[in-house]
């Protein structure tokens, strides 16, 4: 049994929510304003999940499922997911389209049960998220085909699975081999995360019935117990993808499994602080111009994929 | 190729494909004088022995007239004509975009059609230059301000300045101080030229002078 990864799996299982906490906290840093407690998305799940759901008379068994699949999802993607240079719970060649997918269902079904409910509205949002994730997938995938590329060469083994790939990477190999292309990748990792999180400058989180939200607007419908799952189902794909880009920006491997397991708890923190810096000093994209930030996205990928196979 | 000339070269790539895909006339201007400025000091970055005296007065050269005499012209002509931003370019700007990633594999293809000796160590050099010449000449032909036309000419210039530095060690000096003199004196004449047509025209909208009948 793989102690380590199941360490990581508690530890992503209880601090997801505190990213999110941490990411207010320092918006609200930065508009003067004390602020939510760091706790608070642990409080609404609490208090969610002793209500109810009230289902619309319309919708089918989808918008029950929507949420329940979508918190599986994560969860499984969250045991494929390897965290300071420790393996994975799971792993093996070529894991890393099930991963890419496993959020990809995860979005088919929010997406669904976002049309389910007949909502005009909703619609909307769901025909957003399904154009914006379109053009994230091809960074997302040729970003970690470009990383698999490069830590074969380094480490002269195939590495195809996301253990492979982010166990052998170390400070070290990223300075002598060429950290460039692994800076791109970062980089084209780092909007894929903004933009499947529904941050800003994609979709801003906080601004409820606005034309131009994204995430937020196919979650209206649903309540109790669906709406924690969902919340909760968003913190862990913020982990998940957030864990891809430490790993790479911040692979501290000091030997001791404590330590870099700290390091990149660590990190996680720094990254929520970061995107809460993002987000109070950047204003969200028109929508006409999200694509143009994702297709740079793609390039950056691309750019990443010729500098390491050339 | 050590590190540092292999991140000059990927910072050249990446501020082409932002001149692609930028409506913002200063900030084009900037991010191209950066590009002038960060090719100056490649020479110095890349001749990790054979950083020679004679080497410094043409870096110095092209540093300063790309880096602060060009945009100092170029966002005067901008202040002067109003216009603020590139708003309909013939070809959009995502796909721009798109037509950058295939201009970069068209130039990866051509560096390595050429003879191998050509390549020696460089590999990454020669791409870079041919793609850098192609965006050049795809700003020319796709955006309609005198402006944007102006700045791919330089980003073309870069992409040749790039050229000559892969394919020999150096260049005799007299050939380099004329080829920054050619351009200066294109980018003087071309920034006379855009004052003159807006001062007829009331915008450097170059797409509606082929309208023009005598």
């Amino acid at each position: 049994m793989n102690l380590v990864g199941m360490v990581h799996l508690l530890a992503a299982l209880l601090l997801c929510p505190l990213l999110l906490g941490v990411i207010n906290r320092t918006k609200a840093f930065f508009a003067g304003r004390s602020g939510q407690p760091l706790l608070q998305l642990y409080f609404d799940l609490h208090k969610l999940l002793q209500k109810g759901t009230v289902y619309s008379t319309t919708a089918s068994w989808v918008v029950k499922a929507g949420p329940m699949v979508g918190l599986a999802c994560a969860a499984t993607a969250l045991m494929l997911v390897p965290f300071a240079g420790m393996a994975a719970l799971l792993g093996f060649q070529g894991d890393l389209l099930l991963f890419a997918y496993l959020l990809g269902l995860m979005r088919f079904f929010t997406v669904i049960a976002a049309l389910d409910t007949g909502s005009s509205f909703e619609g909307m949002g769901a025909s957003r998220e399904v154009t914006f994730s379109m053009l994230a997938e091809p960074a997302l995938l040729l970003g970690l085909a470009a990383m698999a590329r490069f830590v074969s060469a380094g480490a002269s083994t195939a590495a195809l699975s996301l253990s492979g790939i982010y166990g052998p990477l170390s400070t070290h190999m990223l300075v002598s081999l060429g950290g460039p292309a692994m800076l791109l990748v970062a980089a084209a990792l780092g909007i894929v995360f903004l933009a499947e999180n529904s941050r800003i400058p994609v979709d801003d989180p906080n601004t409820h019935l606005e034309l131009t939200m994204i995430h937020e607007v196919m979650v209206l419908d649903h309540g109790g117990v669906d709406l924690a799952f969902i919340q909760y189902g968003a913190a862990l794909k913020l982990w998940l993808l957030g864990s891809l880009l430490v790993g790479i920006v911040l692979p501290v491997r000091s030997g001791l499994a404590v330590l870099d397991l700290a390091a990149g708890i660590g990190g996680m923190f720094i990254l929520a602080v970061l995107v809460g810096v993002i987000e109070s000093t950047m204003a969200r994209l028109r929508l006409l111009r999200v694509p143009q930030l994702l297709v740079a996205a793609t390039v950056l990928s691309v750019l990443a994929m010729i500098l390491v196979t050339r | 190729m050590n590190i540092w000339a292999d991140a000059v070269i990927i910072l050249v790539v990446l501020v082409n494909l932002k001149v692609l895909g930028s409506s913002r006339l200063v900030a084009c201007i900037r991010i191209v004088a950066f590009q002038g400025i960060i090719l100056g000091m490649l020479p110095l970055l890349a001749n990790a022995g054979g950083l020679t005296l004679r080497m410094l007065p043409a870096a110095a050269a092209s540093t300063i007239l790309k880096g602060v005499v060009f945009p100092w012209l170029l966002i005067r002509a901008v202040r002067e004509s109003g216009a603020r931003r590139e708003v309909e370019p013939i070809v959009g700007y995502t796909t721009s975009l798109l037509a950058g990633i295939a201009m970069i594999g068209a130039a990866l293809w051509m560096g390595h059609r050429l003879p191998p000796q050509a390549l020696a160590g460089r590999s990454l050099v020669l791409p870079a230059a041919f793609f850098t010449v192609m965006v050049g000449l795809f700003m020319i032909v796709s955006r309609r301000q005198a402006i944007m036309q102006v700045l791919g000419y330089l980003v073309m210039e870069n992409g040749i300045y790039t050229f000559g530095m892969a394919m020999s060690e150096s260049q005799p000096l007299m050939v380099e101080l004329g080829i920054l003199l050619d351009v200066f004196m294109a980018v003087f004449v071309m920034g006379i030229t855009i004052y003159h047509i807006n001062r007829e025209f009331d915008h450097i909208d170059t797409d509606q002078m082929s309208a023009l009948k005598d």
